[in-house]
């Protein structure tokens, strides 16, 4: 009696199941998906809160899959089983969009929508310092040249690197290599210091092991692998005032009581700075759109208006005090044009 | 012979000292064993003690919230103007002018432009959305004045916890000195009080920490987790009694056997991929919708319980099996009468084991789309959702202080789900058990 019951109902949810799913695939989506960069996701997040508060649409559903994976699922077609808008922490490269073109996605918005800044930061117990990207470069590559060889980085200490830096242990605590604030890691602070140490390039004449040996990061422990947004990064860095910290603008922000950020070739972080191209390891953040899913998904091209909107992205914007930097006014005008207009992407 | 042997000797065997010695020795080893086994069972017990004890020191504050109690005048000059009473004029007025204008008859110095929007910012940015339904619901309130209770911001909450030092220079807080001297004005009114956070409850995923809440998770969490077992316990024990009670033994059933063995060991984030592949791609079903996580998560279990259903089966005694066949049941009628119901309490062990770890896990869920940020709670199975550990995940991620209470406040209620959950098993069993 008792397996018959069951039985019976394992076949009615398997039916359940097939029915539903079928149902599910005939009607169109009536929310907006989204996916891409997880540095770009607290401020597409909290503009889809904003959004969704409005309440004539439903909230977008927006995952975090790294700027790679999404520009792989937004160019994967047209049609509502592919996300309508992706999140980036880079620009769309040359070959993404000749592989959304090859998918059918011809037409794609590209709004600006502000910048982060990448911060060394330490506890405020410790002693403010300077960094050049040179220095952070010899204190964290895997090799560093010595007297016109590569060998392994025998830097143990800031002090040994240049004397005015502290005599303490080098210890920074950065993204995994999983993480788009890695990426920017590499191409702004590695790649950066590594281009002003001229005897890299004299003892590694080939352009690919040049840059190969630029970004790879020593793995004897001066480099630890921690979470990008991790609270734990903030307990590690009071409790231990010699260690150094790189992540986003937006987390120093929302810890100011317990960081400060290192300044960069003698440049402060500040949204002046960054604004005016002078905070040296900041970058641009975008968003893409499917100009194909407008008119089919509803909501788009408002939710787009919302993001460009004064009280998103502009200097008292909400999406501010989330920790974006944001565009000068100039710059601003022009990402609203591109949303109104949905001025389709030309490379 | 034995006499020889026996007067060799003054006094017997177990009376030497030799004896007395090894004796002691064979009992110190057992003592030392048993302090050993004491020694283990402390240092779990400590080591969840400790566990737990950090998430509910951490976590235990973001059950209360604190809220600001202000007398609002619904100004229908603000709300209404036309007096239309019309809902879509309703939705788009501009409630934080309310909350402002409350805020500056209360608030010494508040009369400014740039000081209104500073006492703005105490209120969370969704008070004015509180303010806005209250209104729609209930129209009569326009025109009128009442007292209501508004959630603070996520940073004046912090600080009134004590998470943030009054101490520290202005330009380290994010709480400017104005609005410390407002704070301290509205606390030595009473006005700030602090109240059972039942937002953590009713209010899906927030970006705003004093908004966020659970429900979207919890009920993502529910209905998945009724489509793992919908579908997992009938096929898991129907394999596991196929395969102990009816099956030959043959090469193709240990080959069976030693598959499902190393299934139940296969890393959760293939079952993800899995899903990805078949479930999204080749049937085209929707992603983030809790029946494909449930689907997922159903083959994760399945080893689990079939391995317990066939472990539990093989503990019912052949006798009972001998005795029923003896008196003409048929092989069906045995397995149905007697071993199932005899096996069932192990079974439903497997089957607590296998949904525990089905509700604690995000690998398989990342691929399927189920790790995302959804405000709005599924209201069936193929809505987008999000489970509880996801929520925990997203919260430990976010860069906004107050998220740190939050995601311990969010541990708490996935154990108290889990516990819920492993309750009604267990009673389920109890009811199920049968001794012989």
């Amino acid at each position: 009696m008792l397996t018959k019951k069951i039985a019976l109902a394992g076949l009615a949810a398997a039916a359940a199941t097939l029915a539903l799913s079928g149902a599910a695939n005939a009607q169109a989506r009536d929310q907006i998906r989204i996916v891409g960069s997880s540095t770009v996701f607290p401020f597409t997040t909290a503009t889809a809160e904003n959004f969704g508060r409005g309440g004539k649409f439903k909230t977008p559903i927006v995952e975090s899959t790294g700027t790679g994976g999404g520009m792989k699922l937004f160019c994967a077609g047209v049609g509502p089983q592919h996300p309508d808008l992706t999140n980036a922490s880079r620009r769309i490269k040359k070959s993404e969009v000749e592989e959304c073109a090859k998918n059918g996605v011809t037409a794609i918005t590209e709004l600006n929508i502000g910048y982060d800044g990448l911060v060394i930061a330490s506890a405020r117990s410790a002693k403010p310092v300077n960094f050049t990207l040179a220095q952070i470069w010899k204190a964290m590559a895997k090799e560093v040249p010595v007297d016109g060889k590569m060998v392994a980085n025998p830097y143990k200490r800031w002090s040994e690197i240049d004397p005015s830096l502290p005599n303490a242990p080098i210890e920074l605590m950065g993204p995994p290599p999983t993480s788009g604030t890695r990426d920017s890691f590499n191409e702004l602070v590695m790649l950066a210091g590594c281009n002003k140490v001229a005897e890299v390039k004299q003892a590694l004449p080939d352009a690919k092991a040049h840059e190969k040996a630029c970004v790879t990061i020593r793995e004897d422990g001066a480099y630890v692998e921690a979470g990008e947004n991790d609270n734990l990064v903030v307990q590690k860095l009071t409790a231990n005032p010699n260690a150094f910290g790189a992540f986003g603008y937006s987390y120093l922000d929302q810890n100011r009581d317990k960081l400060q950020a290192a300044k960069i070739e003698g440049v402060e972080v500040s949204v002046e700075n960054v604004q005016a191209g002078k905070y040296p390891v900041s970058r641009s953040l975008y968003v893409y759109a499917k100009n194909a899913h407008v008119g089919v998904i509803p909501g788009i091209r408002e939710f787009i208006s919302e993001y460009t909107s004064e009280r998103a992205m502009g200097d008292d914007g909400y999406l501010v005090d989330k920790g974006l930097i944001p565009e000068p006014k100039a710059d601003r005008e022009k990402a609203r044009n591109a949303a109104v207009n949905l001025t389709a992407l030309q490379m | 012979m034995t006499d020889a042997v026996v007067s060799d000797r003054a006094v017997p065997v177990y009376q030497t000292a030799e004896f007395e010695r090894r004796l002691r020795r064979r009992y110190a080893a057992e003592k030392r064993f048993r302090l050993y086994g004491i020694a283990a069972i402390g240092l779990a017990l400590g080591m969840l003690a400790v566990l737990l004890g950090s998430v509910v020191a951490k976590g235990y504050t973001a059950f209360w919230q604190h809220e600001l109690r202000l007398e609002v005048f619904f100004d229908p000059a603000e709300i209404d103007p036309q007096g239309t009473r019309d809902p879509a004029v309703l939705a788009q007025a501009n409630y934080n002018t309310l909350a402002r204008n409350a805020l500056q008859s209360v608030l010494t110095d508040a009369g400014s432009r740039d000081a209104r929007r500073a006492a703005g910012d105490l209120l969370s940015v969704g008070a004015a959305f509180e303010l806005g339904r209250m209104v729609m619901d209930d129209p009569s309130l326009i025109g009128t004045r009442r007292v209501v209770s508004l959630p603070v911001s996520d940073e004046v909450d912090q600080l009134l916890k004590g998470n943030v030092s009054r101490a520290l220079p202005e330009a380290d807080r994010q709480i400017t000195d104005r609005q410390l001297a407002w704070i301290e004005q509205l606390e030595a009114k009473g006005d700030l009080v602090s109240r059972f956070n039942t937002r953590l409850f009713t209010n899906g995923d927030s970006r705003e920490p004093e908004l966020a809440g659970l429900k979207a998770g919890l009920l993502g969490s529910m209905l998945t987790l009724f489509v793992t077992l919908v579908l997992a316990v009938p096929v898991g024990i129907a394999a596991a009694v196929y395969l102990e009670e009816f099956a030959p033994k043959n090469r193709l059933t240990d080959l069976i056997e030693v598959n499902i063995n190393n299934l139940a060991a296969v890393p959760s984030i293939v079952f993800g991929l899995l899903g990805l592949a078949v479930f999204l791609n080749f049937f085209g079903m929707p992603r983030s919708a809790p029946l494909v996580g449930g689907v997922v998560l159903a083959l994760l279990v399945l080893p689990t319980i079939i391995i317990a259903g066939r472990a539990s089966l093989k503990a019912v005694p052949p006798s009972i099996r001998e005795a029923a066949l003896g008196i003409g049941a048929s092989r069906l009628q045995v397995v149905t009468h007697h071993v199932l119901p005899l096996a069932m309490p192990g079974i439903m062990t497997g089957v607590i084991i296998g949904m525990a770890h089905a509700l604690g896990e995000t690998a398989p869920l990342l691929m399927i789309g189920m790790v995302a940020f959804i405000v709005d709670a599924p209201s069936g199975f193929t809505d987008a959702a999000t489970m509880l550990p996801v929520q925990i995940f997203m919260w430990a991620d976010s860069p906004e202080r107050a998220f740190t209470e939050r995601t311990s406040a969010a541990i708490m209620v996935l154990l108290g789900f889990l516990i819920a959950m492993n309750a009604l098993a267990v009673i389920l069993r109890k009811r199920f058990e049968r001794r012989w």
